[in-house]
């Protein structure tokens, strides 16, 4: 049983037959919200969702609305919502793009006019071919409905939607290397400041860049009110949240849940979650928030799905992709895979992330072998110390964007949790689990 | 309110404890390296836009949230600013970052052309780590491979800085290089098929801060450490871009730009970059030549000149002054003009002198117009295009407009009979038809009330109108196509004089040292100083002795007259005219038929191959002296090396032959010269030798010197760190190394025998400005008061109008390329390569016509010559005129132009 009885927001329809058409969306309460939003005044809207404290779910959990409330005073505006879901073991986007892509646009659309955007932009992570089809597909029905385009439902706001396929790097999916990407040059990140898309975004304008799960929650928010999310969760972290549950556990899925109410134990062990690990195995660890996010052990395990409280312990909700490694994992290699992921995706603009990325990873690689030296834990941290300088969290950078700080997460995790078996793979000259 | 304006000019921040004052909009890095500390950097270049990706500046500076480590390249600053650039963090981040740029470099300094002056060298040695904790594989790529022509790449060497990349996107407009791939297997690639095929490409070689970019002739072919060398003037056009000549004992080995605040910004283009190669080249005239028994022989000065002498006396004591004739001088230092000037209108006692071979403009249009300089122009409300393609013939010119045109808002209008390098660039492109500028000038003044002008439709004209509103626009006065005459541009130019109130211009002549020639009194009707030869007779003649009477005759009536046998002596200074001359009938029959000829020249060229003396002349960087660039800007020349054989600089030639002539120059040095120039030239009053090796004035003085000593907006390095008076062959001090890698490491020697010591003739005695600059440039500095007043120009006469158009015909439009048959292009071996050959380019309709709407090989027939040309469709070429290059080889448009006709009309045939 769900530990609370909070019924489900953005996963509502995934379980509809052809859930992703416009009938099946129409039939299950589809564009009330938009068609209410529509006879709200712009501000309006944005005090909604400020009232419903939406934090963002792409992974940096910044306030929606606060975001919107940021915009430079400048014409036009750009909505670019981000659908480049690209974190290892993250795969909640994905999902609500095949499943409900309606729900999404009617998100963007209420976001697009709340903000005055002049053109919205979904960017959609390359490998999503599914994803891409259906949302376009939804976009042309929506056009076709009145939805979308000139003079929506006869409101007089006219706005264009515009789906954009990626090209496979992990990079675009940093906000500002995502606006280079869209205004077709390379994805290499902005440096910020001063290159807030708020201020500064695509094509020089002001921008406000959202998720896609975060627009999949603006129908029911303006449908219910921001004070109804406001309502579900606790403390900052208001309303559900989908978390992508991967790893040793029976049941590995998307689960949508209250936030803050709900622990990582129940998400892992409760039977209509998680199911419990692997062959009764005993957790080892488990990464809270995606890939970039620093490693919890056994006795981080009760905290609850509160963005404060996962930060204040020296982690990361992030993108809500929570991995569970039990007892057979080696922590060794899981670190050098993550690293490998990290080297391979660095975009190679700055030069800490560059070439310390592929530093550490051959260090990482060298101790899994067995040619590791003792002395290369402390060159690891250390290499990590130059990427992210005092290694503490949030983190520092002496890098562009936030790829960079991310590589030392798993490393500096798996040194110090797990340093006897770093030292055990040195000193045998082999990875003891074979 | 008050004191808005100083509260905004600068801003107070703090470095490291120190309160520095800095410019609104500037860097942290800037403003730190003015107020004295320097943040090592690698990507940050001060003419480039920063990019904040090599991570080395990163210093402390205080936010909202405390100290965080920021790229000094992209914080601006802000009042009240705190910046730490040396605590233990900001050591650590930068170590870490060197360690990290390390890692994958080869290391392979002792073979790399970059070691001894490699930034990256540098900076491990000041900042970095002393042994590398490194011991995985390094990356490995083949190496090196070619980008272009003129530059490989080592892709083991490269730090990724993005300097080349975003030299090529943003300041030479050619976005041919790019990153490919990422992490760290990033690479700099071109696109498919398509080679770094830039005028600009040497650039990126030079500030490319390690040996990832290698220039292909410089490769293997000197250390830092074996190397000489000295500023200087570039001349391979008249742009005037500051050079490092370097030299490995007798041979020049390398040119490194040097940036000159009002000129070139640090940047060269690859003709004048590796066009040292002609300097060395083995087949430069050593020793002089006098035909004998129909051969050229080699002989010794004393015979040669007394040969030279005798044959020109003989002319003149037959057939009178008249009958002889000075042609070219464009290659010459000023002081070297001067002393030919004086040997030709004081001695020889001719007026029949030219620098320009008829593919200028008439020299008093251009010394009587009202100049302009680039930085004015750079800054204009407005600025008329009527000039050839400034791209081929003026590429660093081109540069620095094309920055005004796209980040400086300055909007840019073009007159041209077809699209040049600067079209896409210019807000409006008037497409007039050959030989029709004038009328196209004209309504551009005072509008048109019909539908078209000169082919120009009426509502571009309004269009190009409205750009003119305001006071003030400079007007970029060249040759748009050498198959019209200079006399028709000239007309155009009286006419916009007339009709923009405040028009300036910036005169677009290609040749090196052309405005200083024109300046020193190498043309007809003219006297050194910009006086006219009647304004001036009396003051030269009580210097010089004696000074025609009458005005002699241009380039073209030169050769006009020598082909009718009036012409029986004749000097080619520098110049051949069979090859740049726009009518090559008319230049060759003018050779055949002058009776005696001297040819002082650094090459056996077709004309100077045809003379019956020829006398060797130093090259660039085996003399000294001074040039002018197009600005009238004077600058000074550094001898690195010595000439070849016996070649001597042209004006111990012109010492020389006047003493076998009889007469006497009366100098006996460069400093005699100059001394004369400045007391009798008033163009060049004040513009003393102390003054132009006075640090404060190291960019050269525009001249007439308005007293001013100039304020520059040079990025800080330099400007913090230029050495004081006194360090006379001077590559400036300490540059940044880090903008200008390869001058810094590199010692300054040069021979100071150019340089008078600044004691000896005080600057604050002898250029004292007065309250005015304007009312003391004529002769302030001149102990008498009846110098004579400098030119100013007014068209009296229209020129010819061009005949109806034919319809069979295509009117011909020719220009230069930046690589052609020119001598020196062509003693340059990777410069030669790069020459194209001619073909023959026409608008798709005028190809359609002929059944040929690919191209392909056509026949071109004027009254002149028949031919095969091979001909291209482009729509850059308007309909019912037609391109042929000029001096590109056979079937260039020398073959067919008429230069006495308005224009040239063309019949293009199938074959």
């Amino acid at each position: 049983m769900p530990l609370t009885d909070a019924a489900p927001i953005v996963t509502r329809r995934v379980a509809i037959p052809e859930s992703w058409t416009l009938r099946a969306y129409l039939d299950s309460g589809g564009y009330v919200g938009l068609r209410k939003a529509l006879t709200m005044a712009p501000e309006a809207i944005t005090q909604e969702v400020l009232t419903s404290n939406l934090l963002g779910r792409g992974g940096a959990g910044f306030e929606a609305g606060k975001k919107w409330s940021m915009l430079r005073k400048a014409e036009p505006v750009y909505l670019v919502v981000n659908g480049d879901e690209s974190e290892p073991a993250t795969f909640k986007d994905h999902m609500l793009l095949e499943t409900d892509p309606h729900q999404i646009l009617e998100g963007v659309l209420i976001c697009a006019y709340a903000v005055g955007a002049a053109r919205a932009f979904i960017y959609v992570r390359g490998e999503f071919a599914l994803g891409q089809e259906r949302l376009t597909a939804a976009v042309n029905e929506a056009y076709e409905y009145g939805a979308v385009g000139r003079d929506i439902f006869g409101s007089g706001f006219s706005v264009d939607v515009v789906v954009h396929p990626g090209a496979g790097a992990y990079i675009c999916g940093e906000e500002t290397a995502l606006i280079e990407s869209l205004e077709g040059k390379r994805g290499f990140p902005r440096i910020k400041p001063p290159f807030f898309p708020a201020a500064v975004g695509l094509y020089g304008a002001p921008t406000v860049v959202n998720n896609v799960e975060t627009m999949s929650n603006l129908p029911w928010i303006i449908e219910h009110g921001g004070a109804a999310f406001a309502a579900l969760g606790l403390g900052r972290s208001t309303g559900t949240r989908i978390f992508s549950l991967s790893g040793h556990v029976n049941r590995p899925g998307n689960y949508e849940v209250e936030m803050a109410k709900v622990t990582f134990r129940d998400l892992v062990e409760n039977p209509r979650l998680g199911g419990g690990i692997r062959n009764g195995n005993e957790l080892k660890a488990f990464i809270p928030g995606g890939v970039s996010a620093p490693w919890f052990g056994p006795e981080q395990v009760d905290m609850a799905l509160d963005q404060d409280a996962v930060g204040k312990a020296g982690s990361m909700l992030g993108s809500g992709s929570v991995v569970v490694m039990d007892h057979t994992t080696c922590a060794v290699r899981a670190v050098w895979r993550i690293t490998r992921f990290f080297h391979r995706e660095s975009c190679g603009q700055c030069t800490p992330c560059r070439e310390g990325s592929g530093w550490l990873e051959k260090v990482m690689r060298r101790i899994e072998e067995g040619a590791g030296r003792e002395e290369d834990l402390e060159l690891l941290l250390d290499v990590c110390d130059n990427i992210a300088p005092g290694l503490g969290w949030p983190p520092q950078q002496t890098t562009i964007c936030v790829l960079g700080p991310s590589i030392p997460s798993s490393i500096k995790s798996g040194v110090n949790m797990f340093r006897d078996e770093f030292l055990t793979h040195v000193k045998e000259g082999a990875c003891p689990y074979g | 309110m008050a004191d808005t304006t100083s509260q905004t000019d600068t801003v107070t921040i703090t470095v490291d404890g120190e309160p520095m004052a800095a410019r609104p909009g500037e860097m942290v890095i800037a403003a730190a390296e003015r107020g004295g500390v320097y943040i090592p950097r690698f990507c940050y270049h001060p003419r480039m836009r920063p990019v904040g990706m090599c991570r080395m500046c990163l210093v402390e500076v205080k936010g909202p949230r405390g100290f965080a480590l920021q790229p000094a390249c992209f914080i601006p600053v802000a009042d009240g600013q705190e910046v730490v650039t040396r605590s233990a963090k900001v050591k650590k981040a930068q170590d870490g970052v060197l360690e990290f740029l390390l890692v994958n470099h080869p290391l392979d300094c002792p073979v790399c052309d970059k070691g001894g002056e490699c930034p990256l060298q540098d900076q491990t040695l000041a900042y970095g780590p002393g042994e590398t904790r490194f011991v995985e594989e390094k990356r490995h790529w083949a190496k090196p491979i070619s980008l272009s022509a003129l530059v490989y790449l080592d892709r083991e060497r490269c730090i990724q800085c993005d300097r080349c990349t975003r030299f090529a996107d943003e300041v030479a407009g050619d976005p041919l290089i790019e990153f490919k791939g990422r992490g760290d297997h990033i690479e700099i690639a071109t696109f498919p098929d398509q080679p770094f095929a830039s005028y600009f490409s040497g650039n990126t070689v030079q500030i490319c801060p390690v040996g990832a970019l290698l220039s292909r002739p410089y490769r293997f072919k000197a250390r830092p450490w074996d190397v000489e060398q000295v500023e200087s003037t570039c001349t391979m056009c008249a742009v005037g871009c500051r050079v490092a000549v370097q030299s490995s004992g007798s041979e020049l080995t390398r040119y490194i730009g040097l940036d000159s605040d009002p000129v070139n910004h640090g940047w060269l283009c690859d003709k004048g970059r590796y066009s040292y190669e002609y300097v060395n080249s083995e087949e430069r005239l050593s020793h002089p030549l006098v035909r004998k028994a129909g051969e050229l022989v080699e002989a010794s000065w004393g015979e040669a000149l007394e040969a030279a002498a005798r044959g020109l006396q003989g002319a003149r004591a037959v057939h009178g002054a008249a009958s002889l004739a000075v042609l070219g001088g464009a290659r010459l230092p000023n002081e070297d003009a001067y002393a030919w000037a004086k040997l030709a209108k004081g001695v020889l006692g001719t007026d029949n002198v030219d620098a320009q071979l008829g593919d200028g403009l008439p020299a008093e249009a251009v010394l009587g117009l009202p100049r302009a300089t680039i930085d004015d122009a750079c800054s204009a409300p407005a600025v008329v295009l009527l000039a050839p393609d400034l791209k081929e013939e003026l590429p660093v010119l081109y540069l620095r407009l094309r920055a005004a045109a796209v980040a400086g808002g300055v909007p840019f209008l073009e007159l041209t009979p077809r699209r040049t390098g600067m079209s896409k660039y210019c807000r409006t492109s008037l497409a007039y038809r050959p030989g029709e500028a004038p009328a196209l000038a004209r309504a551009l003044v005072d509008g048109i009330s019909g539908s078209e002008v000169a082919g120009v439709p009426a509502a571009s004209v309004a269009a190009a109108r409205e750009l003119l509103g305001a006071e003030g626009a400079v007007v970029v006065l060249g040759r748009p196509s050498l198959a019209e005459p200079g006399e028709s541009i000239a007309a155009a130019a009286a006419v916009l004089a007339g009709g923009l109130p405040g028009v300036r211009f910036l005169p677009a002549l290609r040749r090196g040292n052309v405005l200083g020639a024109l300046d020193m009194g190498l043309a007809p009707g003219l006297l050194p100083g910009r006086v006219a030869l009647a304004d001036g007779r009396a003051w030269f003649a009580g210097a010089w002795g004696a000074v025609p009477e009458a005005r002699g005759l241009d380039a073209a009536d030169i050769l006009g007259a020598a082909a009718q046998g009036r012409i029986q002596g004749l000097v080619l200074l520098g110049a051949d005219p069979v090859a740049d001359f726009p009518d090559h009938q008319l230049a060759r029959a003018a050779l055949s038929s002058a009776g005696f000829v001297v040819s002082v020249d650094t090459f056996l060229t077709e004309s100077s191959g045809q003379a019956d003396v020829v006398l060797p002349a130093a090259a660039f960087a085996e003399r000294a002296g001074t040039t002018t660039n197009l600005e009238g800007r004077i600058t000074r020349l550094g001898q690195k090396i010595v000439p070849p054989g016996v070649a001597r600089p042209d004006w111990m030639i012109a010492a020389e032959l006047a003493f076998h002539l009889g007469g006497d120059l009366g100098v006996e040095s460069l400093e005699d010269i100059w001394q004369e120039v400045e007391r009798l030239a008033p163009s060049h009053a004040g513009i003393t030798r102390s003054l132009l090796a006075d640090r404060d004035h190291r960019d050269g003085v525009v001249a007439p010197f308005d007293g001013r000593v100039p304020t520059t907006s040079r990025p800080p390095a330099e400007a913090a760190t230029a050495t004081g008076v006194g360090s006379t062959t001077a590559v400036p001090g300490a540059v940044d190394p880090m903008s200008t890698p390869g001058v810094d490491a590199v010692e300054t020697h040069g021979l100071p025998a150019t340089e008078v010591a600044p004691a000896e003739t005080a600057p604050s005695g002898g250029i004292d400005p007065g309250p005015e600059g304007e009312e003391r440039q004529v002769g302030a500095a001149v102990a008498t008061s009846a110098a004579p007043p400098m030119l100013a120009w007014s068209s009296e006469h229209g020129p010819q109008s061009p005949p109806p158009l034919d319809g069979y015909a295509l009117r011909l439009v020719s220009g230069r390329s930046l690589y052609d048959q020119g001598t020196l292009v062509q003693h340059a071996p990777s410069l030669a390569a790069l020459a194209a050959p001619p073909r023959l380019r026409a608008n798709p309709y005028d190809l359609e016509r002929l059944g040929m709407g690919q191209g392909g090989q056509v026949r071109v027939r004027s009254n002149r010559a028949t031919f095969l040309a091979d001909a291209v469709p482009d729509a850059g070429v308007p309909r019912g005129s037609v391109w042929l290059p000029f001096n590109a080889g056979e079937g260039s448009a020398g073959e067919v132009v008429d230069a006495a006709a308005p224009v040239t009309d063309l019949r293009v045939e199938t074959p």
